[in-house]
């Protein structure tokens, strides 16, 4: 084991230099642009392939022909950059190519800033492109998981033939923390079953998304929300931190998530039952786990999250509204405190 | 018709598109896609390049082209085949790339793809559909429609006042320096045909060699959006577009251009190790210990004065130690001559929150950094600022102590290193428990490569800390 001292963005390059990503095709802005340098700095040098699109949407159509040969590839990006992509992550899932977003979240809507905010949930988890697609979401809430869910993000987005996201924000992109480095580098097989890489064993391949009979273009659908249905059921992933005697449970990810934990522990102090719940993967979101708290007694759950409640949302739909779902948040680059969260658990606590 | 379309580089017979007529293109009567089709499949299979071939199909009339061409086929999103080709070929160094495009995919929606890709040299061999109208969607006025010519959206007649004039696609390339070959030709008659087929085969020849980007404007007629018999709309090929786009080779830079070759990518973990600096710069894994105290630090000043770098060179010296650690700047703007901060948490468990709300130190480089932050100092915390911020009410509670940072910073031959003699400082009084050495090391590994600087911060740090170990804040 080796362990470095790194920054949140670094971390997304490191671990796609170890996941064998082929390519990196991205276009500068603020507070992601650290993955494009470092995609600039050590990409060319270990043979991998870095180009500074001319538009966010260059960079996504990029993707789309460096991952229609096979290889892994990835671009990264910001609110305001990713609203550019999405007609590219529209084609990209109506393909069933394989590619890796990372999105730095900031304040929004419009140009906002470039503080930390979590408000491109929906546009990610949901979808924010044409038609009945789904991405895969990975939330990490530290600089390891920044590397390590960057690695696992493109095993998924082969495993499944989706996009796959990992969803961050400014303060998970700019901070520095100790990084334990992958064990092993992977040197990933070309799937030539449906790829077009340029070779006799593909030349028969297609990739399109189009389908211009109407039957055909359901039946296809279909397929994609049986593929959907599956990913539910396979890539659920959490974690509990004292969740086990909780009755009121905070749900968070990202930086939200670890700034919970701190009101977690404050409200224990307090003689509050309280614990953390946080989502791994925000689509397919962890609903199963949440609803086993909910089942063994969980009475109410805050959402605390840098947005204006658009994972409460799901979470009121994980639980069919079986219990109150609070609402703890902060918009506009202010990061949510501590004591902000404490406050909404001592609220929800004179409820009970 | 039969021989038409079967033609070497397409398919026999044209399963993709269903239906009962499997020999038949979708394309119009007297449209001329099927003409350039069959050029470009002949040109692939007499080369032999059918294996290594990838053709984009755009948005357009021929947004079905992977019906026909026998090779790889990948369709894309409207104006978009620039960017995809790159994306393909950067990563297929062998793939011959053919983006088939028309004047709304390739002009309008796509324009910055196509000068970018072309500007960047890209190894695609396109071929550019001119017949002046949008096809697909209905007869459109495209940024080729010649000025006075009537469609849909021009029902009076292109008026340049109103739309411009016309786009002239192989004159714009040929104002970029990548390009290898760029041609304008038409089927008008045979000659011209004989031509437009030499230009196709040069293209190829072009991509199967490796050498770059090669543009073919393909003036035809669209009888159908054109509202015109075959023959008119011939006419108007002939006669009225290519007086407004000249024919011609523009460009033919493909005796001396040189092979491309983009690199092969190395997934030796041996390489990547090397590449991240794994052997010069490596710490131990952290080691749990919940006994150890969790301590926040913040530090503020103006941008410039290596607040964060201070905050970096502290962050190392706990990684190095195996602690748990984080550091959180505030970023943007502010960096760029504003004031800087950032929170330091250093623990022997996983950090929790990174951003430091209340501090057990505060370093203030600065008077509204010490103003600000001043009051986050926890009861009992230390509080340590710049002196030459001069008289400054300490609050109650708390530990302060004014640091002759320029002057130790100056002591030790570094008149910039003040971060520098505050870290010395905190190595004496922060109670983080980290030992010395460390902090050298950390100083070392931070300036690595420049020998002096690292030299003089290990100067300033040593005489920070020996002043440091004097003082009782």
């Amino acid at each position: 084991m080796a362990t470095q001292l790194v920054k949140g963005n670094t971390a997304v390059i490191i671990g796609a230099l170890y996941a064998g990503c082929d390519s990196f095709f991205g276009y500068p802005i603020t507070p992601a642009s650290e993955i494009l340098h470092e995609a600039a700095k050590k990409f060319p040098a270990a043979g991998r392939r870095m180009v500074q699109a001319e538009s966010e949407e260059a960079a996504i159509n990029m993707v789309f022909g460096a991952g229609a040969t096979g290889r892994r590839t990835m671009t990264a990006s910001s609110g305001p950059g990713i609203s550019l992509k999405q007609e590219g992550v529209s084609y990209l899932s109506g393909a069933q190519v394989p590619a890796v977003i990372v999105d730095i979240m900031r304040a929004g809507p419009g140009l906002g800033n470039i503080g930390p905010e979590q408000g491109d949930y929906n546009q990610v988890v949901k979808g924010g492109g044409h038609g009945n697609y789904r991405n895969l979401v990975l939330a990490p809430a530290s600089v390891q998981e920044m590397c390590d869910f960057t690695r696992k993000a493109f095993e998924l987005a082969q495993k499944w033939r989706m996009v796959v996201f990992v969803l961050a924000d400014g303060v998970l992109g700019q901070m520095i923390e100790p990084l334990r480095f992958p064990e092993a580098s992977v040197a990933p097989e070309t799937d030539t079953s449906w790829a077009v890489d340029g070779t006799a064993v593909t030349r028969p391949n297609v990739v399109t998304s189009i389908f211009l009979n109407f039957d055909q273009q359901e039946a296809f659908n279909r397929q994609l929300q049986e593929k959907y249905a599956a990913v539910e059921a396979a890539e659920q992933d959490s974690e509990d931190y004292r969740m086990e005697d909780a009755d009121i449970g905070l749900v968070a990810y990202g930086i939200s998530a670890r700034i919970a934990q701190g009101a977690v522990d404050a409200a224990r102090a307090e003689g509050i039952r309280a614990g953390l719940f946080r989502p791994k993967t925000l689509y397919p979101f962890p609903k199963d786990a949440l609803n086993a708290f909910v089942a063994k007694g969980g009475k109410q759950l805050v959402s605390v999250e840098m947005s204006n409640g658009q994972m409460r949302d799901d979470i009121k739909l994980a639980v069919e509204c079986r219990c109150p779902v609070h609402l703890a948040n902060r918009l506009g680059g202010n990061l949510i405190t501590r004591d902000e969260v404490l406050a909404k658990v001592r609220e929800a606590a004179k409820k009970a | 018709m039969e021989k038409v379309i079967q033609t070497r580089g397409l398919y026999k017979t044209f399963p993709r598109k269903g239906g009962s007529a499997q020999t038949a293109t979708h394309y119009c009567p007297g449209c001329e896609h099927g003409v350039l089709h069959k050029l470009i499949g002949e040109a692939l299979a007499d080369l032999g390049l059918q294996d290594r071939t990838v053709v984009i199909s755009p948005v357009g009339c021929s947004v079905f082209a992977y019906y026909y061409f026998d090779t790889g086929n990948i369709q894309v999103a409207h104006g978009r085949a620039a960017a995809v080709g790159t994306g393909i070929s950067r990563t297929k160094n062998d793939a011959v790339v053919i983006s088939y495009q028309g004047d709304g995919d390739l002009a309008s929606i796509g324009l910055n793809e196509t000068l970018q890709a072309a500007n960047r040299g890209e190894k695609i061999a396109v071929f550019f559909v001119n017949n002046t109208v949008y096809g697909m969607t209905g007869g459109q006025m495209a940024p080729t429609t010649l000025v006075g010519e009537k469609t849909e959206t021009s029902p009076e007649g292109r008026d340049p006042l109103q739309a411009g004039y016309p786009l002239h696609m192989a004159e714009l390339i040929s104002q970029l320096k990548a390009p290898v070959y760029i041609a304008r030709v038409s089927f008008s008659n045979m000659a011209k045909l004989r031509q437009a087929r030499q230009a196709i085969r040069k293209a190829l020849e072009i991509q199967r060699d490796g050498k770059g980007y090669a543009f073919v404007e393909v003036l035809m007629a669209c009888p159908t959006n054109q509202k015109m018999n075959v023959e008119a709309a011939i006419r108007f090929v002939s006669e009225q577009m290519e007086a407004e786009y000249p024919l011609g080779v523009l460009r033919d830079r493909s005796g001396e251009a040189k092979t491309l070759v983009r690199a092969e990518s190395d997934y030796r973990k041996e390489t990547l190790d090397r590449l991240l600096h794994l052997d010069t710069d490596r710490a131990p894994d952290a080691k749990l210990d919940p006994s150890a105290r969790t301590v926040s630090v913040k530090m503020a000043g103006f941008g410039g004065q290596g607040v964060l770098s201070m905050g970096v060179i502290l962050a190392r010296t706990a990684c190095a130690a195996g602690k748990f650690v984080s550091w959180y700047p505030s970023y943007g703007p502010e960096q760029r001559g504003g004031t800087a901060n950032c929170g330091v948490v250093i623990s022997g468990q996983p950090v929790g929150s990174p951003v430091v709300a209340e501090a057990d130190v505060l370093v203030a480089m600065n008077r509204p950094s010490l103003e600000k932050f001043a009051g986050e100092v926890k009861p009992g915390g230390l509080l340590i600022y710049n002196a030459a911020i001069g008289e400054f009410a300490a609050p109650a509670g708390v530990r302060v102590l004014a640091v002759p940072a320029q002057e130790l910073a100056k002591q030790g031959g570094s008149p910039r290193a003040s971060n520098t003699a505050m870290v010395g400082v905190l190595a004496a009084l922060g109670g983080f428990g980290l030992p010395d050495a460390v902090y050298r090391e950390a100083i070392a590994t931070h300036f690595s490569g420049k020998e002096s600087v690292v030299k003089q911060n290990e100067a300033v740090f040593e005489l920070a800390r020996q002043w440091g170990a004097k003082q009782k804040p």
